[in-house]
């Protein structure tokens, strides 16, 4: 080791000339570059930034310099150094990035395969249709009332302005039920027919202003084929308020058929007959995507409250009128969405009710 | 009711001739339903009349075949195969002859068949397209036509029949009367009555009638016409219309009564006068009473039955169907036709009690005109005079009083305030009386327009100015009513318990159930597959007395028989990983059944009229049910799935409440259909609320299910709603978490652990989490291990793991007293 002021022996400093320094970084940026990925650039790097690489070991030697040297020296050693560093994080950058290409490519999966682990679940059209129609008249101020499906005949019939043998009563085919003490004769209850004993349940239950809607399930003894089931659904409207009149009727069944049919939707009312109502109709729909070419489809009954029915639930008919209607759910869903076969509705089978999902 | 048009236009006038299809669409737009109009044939080319001239049966074939020698023209004979045997020589037929088509495209030629050549066909109606009847060929009366006339004018198949539906309350819209009627009052054309005959004056009674119940029969009538020749033809015209009305030509006295209730709506019966023996009496049947009706039943009569009865005994089955020993025959000439008005509601018990609807019955249970039975009669005996060269007694037997309509008076623009129109003036009085109402408009004392209708005798169902409110919108059309929206107050939305219904109905399909919809109608044989005891209170069901499948007359009062059935269909088509659910009410009857009270309808039941009734209907609550069976989650490229099993069922029902906002706790429970050691009794705090778990495998075995089949019930009535849920605090303090490890007894159910443990650890803990249950060697015999993951937490501060700690310890502490829990080393 020389002294401070020791000539500086050229020989043994010869590593600090600009020649070797300029070829050792030469020498690092091959290294570097000629490393293929992370790892070999790691394997490279003590040889070239390490404490014995050529850089490092010729900074040992600035302090054999004269004085005037070291500063010049000095800096040219950080330069390469600078070189050296910056050579190598620049190639850490560039395989970096490739690795981290690499391993997301390797990670690729085929994102086209089925993926039906957990089974889904399907709500029955019906419940859907009956709710959203349950939505469209809450929004219209209505709420919605309900009723048991086993009932009185008073209810069923009786309050309802049927005659006790009138055919209109006969023409329900009404399930009978046994009386409940096991005895022979009349019990007085039968299965709904209809839903209409919501409107006696209610006038009963609350005062006018009434509007109420009820869907809920009905029954009838008709053998199931593609076009009847003795089991199906309805929904009930009734309003009961001072002033209401036919024309009101005919505005809130054309909210309605919008609702459910589009915008382009309006009822033709045809006279008819139920004794619960009067004056009575039969309510059609036009409907855009009938099959065959737009047109209007047989849609459900309706009239004015008959003032026999308000009477026998104690509204003065003098004060008050009211109007009613009713729609089969079945119906309406089988020209809607275009089901063929009733069955497919009752018989529970996944394949049908599946593909509408929990919305409809 | 089937009508064709050239009938019904008989008593109109048109200034322009409608289409059927105008006619239609006036029935339509006054309310009479229209099922159908259907025009006659379509038939073209030569169809003639022809007379039969020789009739060759031939013997070789399975059935008998005539080659018949037909005159078809002048000096024109063709030989025709025919099939039927209703016809001799000399009788005058219908021949179609080679080129002409028949209904359904068929057109006639000459070919060879049974051996023969056959120029033609000889029709029967139905081939003609006017009728239904195929039971023979189609032979006119004599002399309707002679051979080569054309027989598609002669039949009138030119014509089109409309049929109608008329709603059960116009009885008088089941006539050709009503209807004409009703078609005058559409389209504003003038109508001449045919109800409106001249009434002979009568002398004496023609037949001594007796009627004991005047309620039951308040007006008898009968007319006597003598030497009617018994062979006489019905014409052919009437018969032409009786064939497209669809009623089935018998003998001239019949046709001429059938005739005539067509055309009037008066149901009358006609009575062989040589069988009757002594007078009439009208009265209820005796118990035991038997009557031989015209269709040759033997029929128990009720006492309920109004019926009439001679000397002899009962003789008609009043209103609804003739009887035997008295019905005109083919060598009847002295006939006795009646025509009477019987109480609606009594026929219609009569017709439900027998299952015997007539075309008498149907008109009869609907209100016949209360003034029409002696019109009828005078038309009829008429047409029996001419047709059958009879000669009318001059005696009528007419007894009886029938109420009238009575006047019903309303404020004159009561259809204006209902229909929310306001008509021209005049038109309410118009329309009442274009209906045949006779109307009187007034002034009331408080300066009111009253309009005062008395109802024409044909409309008893106009009792309310509701009724006349109807006649005067409906003709002037429904469609002339705007459509206005009425502002409904404001509304409460949907209730509480609504709001959580469609939750737990939404939550199940998102949770992979397929909600299905199988009818309530279960067999009680069901209960015994799900072994349940006799006395077993699902076993209390209510019973439907006229079932559409015989050995499915209960409701239930469980939706699982149903729910499973409909898993088995689904399996039988060949699903193999199925869960579905249903939510449906069920019917628990009362142990002590309550009457139902009965209850008038004048006025309003009393609060406790209406509370009794409520009492006397079964529970009927809603019910919610699952069933799963094969894959909860499916095999598939990620691994092999994992089966349904007992837990998935507890954890769809707990799903369910939990969607209604209740927690639900469980306890092990041993009920059928489920597995003794795998079911688990629902409960809201201490009240049970259903089931859940495996069925048993001898259930699953008896209804041919896959093995391991879970099902759940659960009564949706039964969950509180607790509507009070406080918001919870959330601390922003870090957690300690802590697990522990405790062996118990293996029979400890690890619900009572985790409870035991929660309220031993106190307030700071914030959740507890089982995630192992580990049975073996190192834990002992009949020994569990339970590891829970315990979090507490601090609502004020950072928890030390000191604090932490002694919470755990006090939890631990708490199941070793209540169950002598140790800690796993």
């Amino acid at each position: 080791m020389s002294g401070a002021n020791d000539p500086y022996d050229p020989k043994e400093v010869a590593a600090l000339s600009p020649e070797n320094l300029d070829a050792a970084v030469q020498k690092a940026r091959e290294a570097f570059s000629a490393a293929i990925d992370l790892d070999a650039l790691a394997a490279v790097k003590p040889a070239h930034l390490g404490d014995r690489s050529p850089v490092l070991l010729a900074r040992r030697e600035i302090g054999a310099l004269p004085p005037k040297a070291k500063a010049e020296a000095g800096k040219r050693v950080n330069e390469a150094q600078s070189a050296v560093k910056a050579a190598f994080e620049e190639r850490h950058a560039v395989l970096q990035v490739e690795r981290d290409e690499r391993v997301l490519r390797e990670e690729t999966v085929d994102v086209t395969l089925p993926w039906d682990r957990i089974p889904r679940g399907a709500r029955h059209p019906i419940t859907t249709l009956a709710e959203r129609i349950g939505d469209v008249f809450v929004a219209m101020g209505y709420e919605i009332a309900e009723g048991p499906e086993l009932e009185t005949e008073w209810f069923n019939f009786d309050a309802l302005n049927f005659g006790k043998d009138h055919p209109a009563r006969t023409m329900q085919d009404t399930f009978y039920i046994a009386p409940l003490d096991g005895s022979e004769g009349d019990s007085s209850l039968v299965l709904r027919t209809h839903t209409s004993p919501v409107q006696a349940r209610t006038l009963l239950d609350r005062e006018p202003p009434v509007y109420i809607v009820c869907p809920g399930r009905t029954f009838r003894t008709d053998e199931l084929d593609a076009t009847h089931t003795p089991v199906f659904h309805q929904v009930e409207g009734l309003a009961v308020d001072k002033g209401l009149t036919m024309a009101h009727l005919k505005g809130t069944l054309d909210a309605f058929a919008r609702a459910m049919f589009g915008e382009h939707s309006k009822t033709r009312l045809r006279p008819s007959f139920f004794p619960f109502t009067e004056p009575s109709a039969e309510v059609d729909v036009w409907f855009p995507e009938k099959k065959g070419g737009a047109g209007w489809v047989e849609w459900g009954g309706c009239g004015m409250v008959n003032p026999n029915v308000l009477r026998a639930c104690g509204v003065d008919p003098d004060v008050y009128s009211g109007f009613a209607f009713g729609m089969g759910l079945e119906r309406t869903l089988q020209f809607r969405n275009g089901l063929p076969d009733m069955r497919d509705m009752v018989e529970g089978d996944v394949r049908f009710t599946q593909p509408f999902g929990t919305e409809a | 009711m089937r009508i064709p048009v050239t009938w019904l236009v008989e008593h109109l006038e048109f200034d322009e001739k409608p289409t059927p299809d105008q006619l239609a669409e006036a029935f339509t737009r006054i309310g009479i339903e229209v099922e159908e109009v259907r025009p006659l044939g379509p038939v073209s080319g030569p169809i003639v009349a022809g007379r039969v001239m020789e009739i060759e049966e031939l013997s070789e074939f399975k059935k008998p075949i005539r080659y018949v020698k037909v005159e078809v023209g002048p000096d024109q004979v063709n030989n025709v195969i025919c099939g039927a045997t209703n016809f001799v020589e000399g009788d005058s037929v219908v021949v179609a002859l080679p080129g002409a088509t028949l209904p359904g495209d068929f057109t006639i030629t000459a070919r060879k068949t049974y051996g023969r050549t056959s120029e033609g066909m000889i029709c029967a109606a139905d081939e003609l397209g006017i009728g239904d009847d195929h039971s023979g060929i189609l032979v006119l009366p004599s002399g309707t036509a002679q051979p080569g006339d054309d027989a598609i004018e002669l039949l009138g198949l030119s014509d089109t029949v409309i049929e109608v539906a008329p709603t059960p309350d116009r009885g008088y819209a089941f006539s050709v009367r009503g209807l004409a009627r009703e078609i005058a009052c559409a389209m504003d054309v003038p109508f001449g009555d045919p109800g409106t005959v001249e009434i002979p004056e009568a002398e004496g009674e023609v037949w001594p009638v007796h009627i004991e119940d005047r309620t039951g029969c308040p007006r008898f009538v009968a007319r006597r016409v003598t030497g009617v020749d018994p062979t006489a033809p019905t014409p052919w015209w009437m018969r032409r219309r009786l064939m497209l009305a669809g009623i089935r030509s018998i003998s001239l006295s019949v046709d001429i009564t059938n005739y005539v209730m067509l055309e009037l709506g008066q149901p009358l019966h006609a009575f062989d006068a040589a069988a009757l023996q002594g007078g009439f009496v009208v009265r209820r049947a005796t118990a035991g009473e038997k009557l031989t009706t015209l269709d040759d039943q033997v029929r128990e009569l009720d006492p309920d039955d109004i019926v009439i009865a001679d000397d002899s005994g009962v003789i008609s089955l009043a209103g609804v169907m003739g009887g035997a020993s008295t019905e005109v025959r083919d060598n009847s000439s002295d006939i006795l036709l009646e025509a009477a008005n019987w109480e609606p509601a009594s026929i219609a018990r009569t017709v439900r009690r027998h299952k015997l609807p007539s075309e008498a019955s149907k008109r009869f249970e609907r209100t016949v005109d209360p003034a029409l039975a002696p019109v009828a009669l005078e038309r009829a005996a008429k047409l029996l005079m001419h047709y059958g060269d009879g000669s009318i007694k001059p005696g009528r037997t007419d007894v009886g009083a029938p109420a009238l309509p009575e006047p019903v008076s309303m404020p004159i623009d009561l259809p204006d305030r209902v229909a929310g129109v306001r008509y021209a003036r005049g038109v309410t009085a118009r329309r009442l009386g274009q209906i045949g109402c006779q109307v009187q408009v007034t002034t009331s004392d408080d300066a009111q327009t009253i309009v005062t209708a008395v109802p024409p005798t044909w409309r008893a169902d106009l009792t309310q100015p509701a009724d006349l409110v109807e006649e005067v919108l409906r003709l002037e059309g429904y469609d002339t009513i705007p459509s206005v929206l009425p502002p409904a107050p404001p509304g409460r939305g949907l209730t509480e318990q609504q709001r959580r219904r469609r939750t737990v109905w939404r939550a199940l399909a998102e949770h992979g159930f397929t909600e299905v919809k199988p009818f309530p109608f279960i067999s009680p044989s069901v209960f015994d597959a799900f072994g349940l005891a006799a006395d077993d209170v699902r076993r209390n069901t209510v019973s439907v007395l006229n079932p559409l499948e015989a050995d499915k007359n209960v409701l239930a009062t469980t939706l699982l028989p149903a729910l499973l059935e409909t898993l088995q269909r689904n399996l039988a088509r060949g699903a193999r990983d199925v869960a579905l659910y249903n939510i449906a009410q069920v019917t628990l009857p009362k142990a002590q059944p309550v009457p139902v009270p009965s209850l008038g309808v004048a006025g309003r039941p009393s609060d406790e009229e209406v509370a009794s009734m409520l009492a006397a209907l079964p529970q009927q609550p809603l019910h919610v049910a699952g069933v799963l069976t094969g894959h909860r989650e499916h095999a598939g490229w990620w691994g092999k799935g994992r089966q349904a099993d007992w837990a998935d069922a507890v954890e769809a029902a707990r799903l369910a409440a939990k969607a209604y906002g209740v927690s639900l706790r469980v306890v092990a429970s041993d009920l059928l259909p489920w597995h003794p050691g795998r079911c688990a009794e629902l409960r809201v705090g201490d009240w049970p609320v259903g089931h859940a778990g495996e069925l048993h495998p001898k259930v699953v075995e008896a209804l041919g299910l896959p093995k391991r089949t879970v099902a759940f019930e659960l009564d949706l009535d039964a969950l509180p709603l607790e509507d009070h849920r406080p918001a919870p605090m959330v601390s922003a303090y870090p957690p300690v978490l802590l697990d522990v490890a405790l062996v118990v007894d293996a029979s400890v159910p690890v619900q009572s652990v985790s409870e035991v443990l929660t309220s031993g650890a106190g307030e700071l803990l914030e959740d507890i989490r089982l995630f192992d249950v580990y049975t073996g060697e190192q834990v002992g015999e009949g020994k569990k291990s339970l590891a829970y993951s315990l979090r507490f937490r601090a609502p004020d501060r950072t928890l030390t793991v000191e604090e932490a700690t002694s919470a755990r310890d006090s939890a631990v502490a708490a199941a070793t007293e209540a169950f002598g829990a140790a800690l796993r080393a």
